[in-house]
């Protein structure tokens, strides 16, 4: 019975931060969601869900406060070094032939995967013709995006990470370190717009070449993801690439016939025009 | 206290095994024991480095009469499947019997990490699940354990004198929620032979 209730308690609850503040957040995945709230709760005292849903009606600052709490910001430059390497030589080629390159990064969280990409784009020849959209609804991760300063320790395994993606120069090249600190090279970002978007509210603000969104959908459910890869379809050029993170997948989703997979390990999509399956 | 308890797989829908690294052979041995027609569903979180590759999906499968898979993203469980999480996710049970996988942060220094497995299994099936923590060197799964047991699971630890790495069995025994303390054999002829 009590889990029950504590269903019914995590409904109220996202209910009230959609009505309120309008983030949704209702059709998140249960399992991952009820696990965050129940940090929450702990992290902030209290001993019952409702006790936080009522103060969070009530008061503005605390929403602000929990609301990225619901962002996971868990990354890595290079993350996945096959992907990386694959996207430089399946895709990439293929990029060039266009005057001028649009690309989204969905979900960038804290920006380090927006750096991989400038710095593979760099390497290839076609930053200076790429606009990068990064976006993110996580305003504090977005931030960190801008700013580009990561913490020094990372840089050994960003580093292998880049030789296993097939880096052509020095990754340190891309940093100077100060203090503890890396700080991102500015030339990197450039050719970057970070904004602030929402995949679950927000819709397509142009056309795009490439779309990347790691590790975004797996916190979604079913309905959800439908409903964002159809948000990454409209926005894509005919044929234009979709990649998405090592465990998510297009198969089985209501998209599955709009898209033909390029790299089925790496998850790297190409949209095929409907009429000619 | 042991073998008072009487563990009937009736009643049960889903096994949840927590093993770190170390385990390979304790796990594969009890794996391997399990009947074709084994009626429950088996997912298990095994603490390997993020770079492994799925060889040791071959090298169960080698060893087993049951299907050895990786859980995907959405995929409904089945009876009568092993379920490993792929290393650097942590794997979840929904309400619906599916699982689904969150690269969160790392938990009791683990991703996956067994408590969060555990706990969201323990919410899914609740008196139908049997939870069991074999070899391990850290205590991930303590609260896993818990769970299971306020939910009206049951709990299995294994014998930490027996155990390769005896500190997470212990772990998970300290916190005063195992059913039974058994020794990898003894597991093996509690799953068999209570089903047989």
């Amino acid at each position: 019975m009590k889990t029950d209730i504590e269903n019914i308690e995590i409904d109220l609850f996202l209910e009230a931060v959609f009505k309120c503040y309008g983030y949704d957040f209702r059709h998140y995945a249960r399992a991952s969601l009820k696990r965050r709230i129940k940090k929450l709760i702990k992290k902030n005292g209290y001993k019952r869900i409702n006790d936080m849903t009522s103060d969070i009606l009530h008061d503005r600052s605390f929403f602000l406060k929990v609301v990225y709490d619901f962002s996971i910001t868990v990354t890595e430059m290079f993350r996945d070094p096959s992907f990386y390497r694959n996207l430089r030589e399946k895709i990439i080629p293929y990029l060039k032939t266009y005057p001028f390159i649009k690309i989204w990064h969905a979900g960038c969280a804290t920006g380090e995967e927006v750096y991989s990409l400038a710095i593979l784009l760099k390497e290839e020849g076609i930053y200076n013709k790429t606009t990068i959209f990064a976006t993110d609804f996580n305003g504090d991760a977005l931030e960190t995006a801008r700013q580009g300063i990561y913490s020094l320790k990372d840089m050994q395994t960003y580093t292998t990470n880049y030789q296993k993606a097939g880096g052509k120069a020095s990754f340190a090249d891309y940093y100077h370190a100060k203090y503890k600190s890396a700080i991102m090279s500015n030339a990197l970002s450039q050719n970057v717009t970070f904004a602030n978007h929402n995949l679950v509210t927000d819709s397509i603000f142009g056309e795009m070449h490439l779309i990347l969104c790691r590790n975004v959908l797996i916190y979604f459910n079913r309905e959800l993801q439908n409903r964002v890869l159809s948000l990454f379809n409209e926005s894509l050029v005919k044929k234009g690439f979709l990649a998405l993170g090592s465990k998510e997948s297009i198969q089985f989703s209501s998209l599955e016939n709009d898209f033909k997979p390029i790299d089925k390990k790496n998850k790297i999509f190409q949209k095929i025009k409907q009429a000619n399956i | 206290m042991m073998h008072q308890i009487k563990l009937n797989l009736k009643e049960f829908k889903c096994i949840v095994i927590g093993v770190s690294a170390g385990g390979m052979e304790a796990l594969s041995k009890l794996l391997a024991s399990l009947p074709a027609d084994f009626p429950l569903s088996v997912i298990i979180v095994q603490h390997l480095h993020k770079t492994s590759t799925g060889y040791y999906l071959e090298y169960y499968n080698e060893k087993c009469s049951l299907f050895v898979k990786e859980a995907e993203q959405n995929e409904t469980i089945k009876a009568g499947n092993i379920y490993f999480a792929p290393p650097d996710y942590h794997l979840l049970v929904e309400d619906n019997e599916t699982l689904i996988l969150s690269s969160d942060e790392k938990v009791n220094y683990s991703r996956p990490s067994i408590d969060i497995l555990f706990e969201s299994a323990a919410d899914a099936y609740r008196e139908k699940l049997i939870g069991i923590i074999l070899t391990g060197a850290n205590n991930d799964g303590d609260e896993g354990m818990r769970i299971i047991k306020q939910k009206g699971g049951f709990t299995i630890a294994q014998n930490p004198l027996e155990a390769e790495f005896p500190v997470m069995p212990q772990s998970a025994i300290d916190t005063g929620t195992i059913d039974l303390i058994l020794t990898l054999n003894e597991i093996i002829n509690e799953l068999i032979k209570r089903y047989k």
